[in-house]
């Protein structure tokens, strides 16, 4: 039987109690004198009022009303949703690392300085890069601080003629969205048969006003560009750099190098390839590197040592300044940090050529069923199309409905935009063949369901604890919170 | 090899799982990367190591660093040490929570959905707001993109924003406003406070946004009254950054006629953590929902007509939008959003005001005892909140060491910032000092020579 959760706010009592505080110790002064009545708010704000065991239980059955990695599979396209080890967790939670505050004195934090500095040299190591910012707080913030690196770096040279910024057509939607959020335009590049970037079209693309390309490789396909090499070359003799998306890093730890490749700039998802979770969404964590030329311009301050010592080095004049309020979520870091270490260069490389197999394993099994339209050897996730499932009645995103019935996350869905009715799959490398053989025998139920009756498929999930929500319904007229029923 | 145990398949299974492929070996899977650009070798990395090694390494580095539980901290400009209740991290630590994705597939993602629109309730009460994101990365980022908003709103490209505001902050948006070629000016300081003489005289019918903060950086509370009149003569759009434990007791943004809210939410049950994961706090009126970055959850209901949540309005976003989106933003801190939840549950409207009554009394106590020593003075007269700015006889880095020997964590050398206030120190006292802790600290101010 399904039903809704009561809201927080239908649960309060009035005069309940979630936490007690400790009586205050200083000499009671009237509060008119400390803050006058007129400073102060009218009425108080209505939160809930709940005793400890009542959040819990609230919160407790909230959270069986979710889907999590510990839950089970969650193929998701390029989120690279592997396992987030426990020690993680527990290492972030260190006192030393979880009570430290942005401002105190260097000498009391050498600790978070060391580690910081470590970890930048152990994803120089991984990418190739010269020198990594830890500021930005998720991969777009990664992305908007490696367009402003660029900026700086042509404004420095004097050339302002560069308003434009090349993406293929793959590209996450936060690429585009980064270069308007810098001011600059999107020409976008389209893509071969093959897949992949059109190199023709690129070399007819790029002038003197280009500032620089937007780049995931392994694409968003799951495919590697293999003329990067020839791509970097044609942007890189016009005057522009190249911008390297770090999102599907997975594919490719201990393989190749984006720094190899030709790249200026890099970010990492610490909560893809590094395996701190996803929070429903979020902390994340986008470091950036970039090749020596462009080092001068990292956001200030960088972690440096002298005498061996740690220190927030401010002293650099080419600086584009600060991304983030203090140094980054210093909390993910430690998690990737501790991951990394775990690791070592051979579990990595371990972990990437895991994730590349699983990938084609799925891929090979489901295109039995499932039309692959770009049918070769793929890295950490590859796209099926539905589009045969769609013109008998149920589409992608009626198969990843179906699949929540068989107690799996789906993949993403409607993306890339140039496979119609994508599903873009990555297994990652923390799945054992027992999941991935299951994964498949939902997917081929779902396609038997879809041949007998794709009208039911269509109006499901049916196992789930709500069913199929009305998100028309809760755009057209949006009831963003709580109110009280007068 | 390392992280064998976070890797199932076996030898045997990567056999028979090539020959499905049809693939010799692995390296098989590989040969689209072109041999020029192959890694031969090792990564240059640490050897691998056990799950003991690991965190003994990382307590060894954790012990030498000075934190809230071995010192007693008077540092805020942001960032404070309020006392988490112990449910918080038992919520947030369910790995159902903290392992799942952004909640796209609703019908298995209801927990982080309706978690969200109960905070997104929660904030609109704190600031008075009608909506509420589900959070930004930090209070900078969420204060630059509410400025942003403004421009969106008036099709203007012109902020001006208070000295009073966090330095922190305003770094952050002139490096945002700089590569965006939108326009950034500085309202000058007056006694601590906005210039409200000088505002009037630079807005003009080309400010999009005018942007202060309450209370302020220095732990003043501003006088806010009329100046949303003025601000709105202009059509422009008046910002607060908010500082939401304030909001327990001081007059909400709302009151004061602000149109959209930011801060910083770590206040709100969220462990430091050197800044960062933080919780950016964004809230408006209902006419700037469009203009809103990030994502927002909203009520709707199943097929089969309950009630249920889904992220909604996403035609503001990168995923649906790409370049006209409102942000760039995807991945925020929901996780930090869940925790501020917790901990306003637990505290309800009766314990959220006496933290913020503590907060004041305290900080009206250190005041007195502080400014009392010879040499410490108050740099400006007014009303304090959570923190306050006093000029003392040495260098703050000197008092700060002196401090440190005691297990106390001083207050943030300003003068970095203003070098017009020189040896300045601005301490933070949170409802967690005790009398004690204060006596002390300016028992040691006092004999620091």
């Amino acid at each position: 039987m399904r039903k809704s959760k009561a809201l927080l706010f239908e649960i309060s009592r009035p005069g309940r109690r979630g936490y007690s505080l400790t009586s205050c110790d200083v000499p009671e002064k009237p509060l008119d004198s400390l803050l006058p009545r007129p400073l102060r708010r009218s009425e108080a704000p209505c939160l809930p009022e709940m005793t400890e065991v009542d959040v819990i239980r609230h919160y407790t059955e909230l959270s069986t009303r979710n889907y999590g990695v510990d839950t089970g599979f969650y193929p998701l396209g390029s989120c690279t949703m592997k396992y987030n080890p426990k020690v993680n967790e527990e290492a972030a939670a260190i006192p030393g690392f979880a009570y430290l505050h942005p401002c105190q004195p260097e000498t009391t934090a050498e600790g978070a300085l060391e580690l910081l500095y470590n970890l930048e040299q152990a994803l120089n190591a991984i990418t190739g890069m010269e020198r990594f910012t830890m500021q930005p707080a998720a991969g777009a913030h990664g992305e908007l601080t490696g367009l402003m690196i660029i900026q700086a770096y042509h404004r420095n040279r004097g050339d302002n003629r560069r308003k434009k910024v090349l993406i293929p057509l793959s590209a996450h939607g936060t690429n585009p969205a980064t270069v308007s959020m810098a001011g600059y335009e999107v020409v976008q590049v389209p893509c071969d048969d093959r897949g992949l970037v059109d190199l023709e079209a690129l070399k007819a693309a790029v002038d003197d006003t280009v500032s620089s390309l937007m780049l995931t490789n392994p694409s968003t396909l799951g495919l590697f560009e293999e003329d990067i090499s020839a791509m970097a070359a044609v942007v890189h003799d016009a005057g522009g750099l190249l911008y390297y998306d770090g999102a599907n890093m997975n594919a490719i730890m201990g393989y190749t190098r984006p720094g190899d490749m030709g790249f200026d700039v890099v970010h990492l998802n610490m909560h893809k390839t590094f395996s701190t979770p996803h929070g429903g969404g979020g902390p994340g964590s986008g470091p950036v590197g970039v090749n020596k030329r462009l080092a001068p311009y990292l956001p200030v301050p960088l972690v440096d040592k002298k005498n061996d010592r740690f220190y927030l080095n401010y002293d650099l004049p080419e600086s584009i300044g600060k991304v983030h309020t203090f140094n980054g979520n210093f909390g993910v870091l430690v998690k990737a940090y501790t991951y990394i270490m775990m690791m070592g260069a051979e579990g990595l490389k371990q972990a990437s050529s895991d994730a590349v197999l699983n990938a084609n394993y799925l891929m090979n099994l489901l295109k039995r069923r499932y039309q692959l339209p770009y049918d070769r050897v793929c890295k950490h996730e590859f796209v099926l199309s539905a589009r045969a499932e769609k013109k008998k009645g149920a589409g992608a995103g009626d198969i990843a409905k179906a699949l929540l019935d068989h107690g799996f996350h789906p993949p993403t869905v409607y993306f890339p935009l140039i496979v119609e009715e994508a599903l873009m799959i990555e297994p990652t490398e923390t799945e054992n063949r027992e999941t991935l053989d299951k994964f498949v025998a939902a997917m081929n139920a779902i396609a038997d369901d879809i041949d007998a009756d794709p009208e039911k498929v269509a109006h499901g999930p049916y196992k789930t604890v709500v069913g199929r929500l009305d998100e028309v319904r809760a755009a057209r007229s949006p009831v963003l919170c709580w109110k009280e029923k007068s | 090899m390392g992280g064998k145990h976070y890797l199932p398949l076996t030898d045997e299974e990567r056999s028979e799982m090539l020959a499905v492929i049809g693939a010799g070996s692995v390296d098989e899977l590989f040969v689209d990367i072109p041999a020029g650009l192959r890694f031969e070798g090792d990564l240059d990395l640490p050897s691998a190591m056990s799950e003991p090694e690991v965190l003994k390494h990382l307590q060894l580095l954790a012990a030498n660093n000075r934190h809230f539980q071995n010192c007693v901290s008077f540092l805020g400009a942001g960032i404070y040490d309020h006392y988490i209740p112990s449910l918080v991290s038992h919520v947030t630590g369910r790995s159902e929570f903290y392992t799942a994705y952004t909640p796209y597939q609703p019908e298995v993602s209801q927990g982080t959905l309706q978690a969200i629109f109960e905070y997104q309730t929660m904030i609109c009460q704190l600031t008075g707001m009608d909506v509420a994101n589900a959070s930004m990365y930090d209070g900078g980022t969420a204060l630059t993109e509410g400025a942003i908003m403004g421009c969106g709103a008036t099709r203007r490209s012109r902020v001006l924003v208070s000295r009073s505001v966090s330095p922190f902050y305003r770094a952050v948006m002139s490096n945002y406003f700089n590569s965006r070629g939108l326009t950034l000016e500085e309202i000058p300081l007056r006694d601590g406070c906005t210039d409200r003489k000088i505002l009037a005289e630079m807005i003009g019918d080309d400010v999009a946004t005018v942007v202060l903060q309450q209370p302020n950086f220095f732990g003043m509370v501003e006088n806010m009254n009329g100046l949303a009149d003025l601000i709105h003569q202009h059509k422009a759009v008046f910002l607060v950054s908010a500082d939401p434990i304030s909001l327990g007791l001081l007059q909400t943004p709302a009151e004061y006629g602000a149109d959209i809210v930011a801060g910083e939410g770590q206040c709100l049950g969220v462990p430091a953590y050197y800044g960062g994961p933080a919780l950016g706090i964004l809230a408006s009126r209902e006419k700037f929902v469009r203009q809103m970055p990030g994502r927002i959850a909203g009520e709707t209901v199943d097929s089969e007509g309950n009630r249920g949540f889904a992220l909604t309005l996403q035609t503001r976003e990168q995923h649906i939008r790409r370049e006209k989106a409102a942000s760039n933003i995807c991945s925020n801190e929901a996780l930090l959003a869940l925790a501020a939840s917790v901990y306003l549950s637990a505290m309800g409207p009766q314990g959220i005001r006496e933290v913020a009554e503590q907060c004041l009394r305290k900080t009206n106590y250190a005041r007195e005892k502080v400014t009392a020593i010879e040499g410490f003075e108050l740099v400006f007269p007014g009303i304090y909140f959570k923190e306050f700015a006093v000029k003392v006889p040495a260098s703050p880095e000197e008092l700060n060491l002196h401090l440190l020997n005691k297990n106390i964590l001083g207050g943030v050398d300003i003068s970095q910032f203003y070098p017009e206030f020189d040896r300045t120190m601005l301490i933070a006292v949170t409802e967690k000092r005790s009398r004690e802790e204060i006596d002390t600290l300016a028992g040691e101010l006092e004999g620091w020579r």
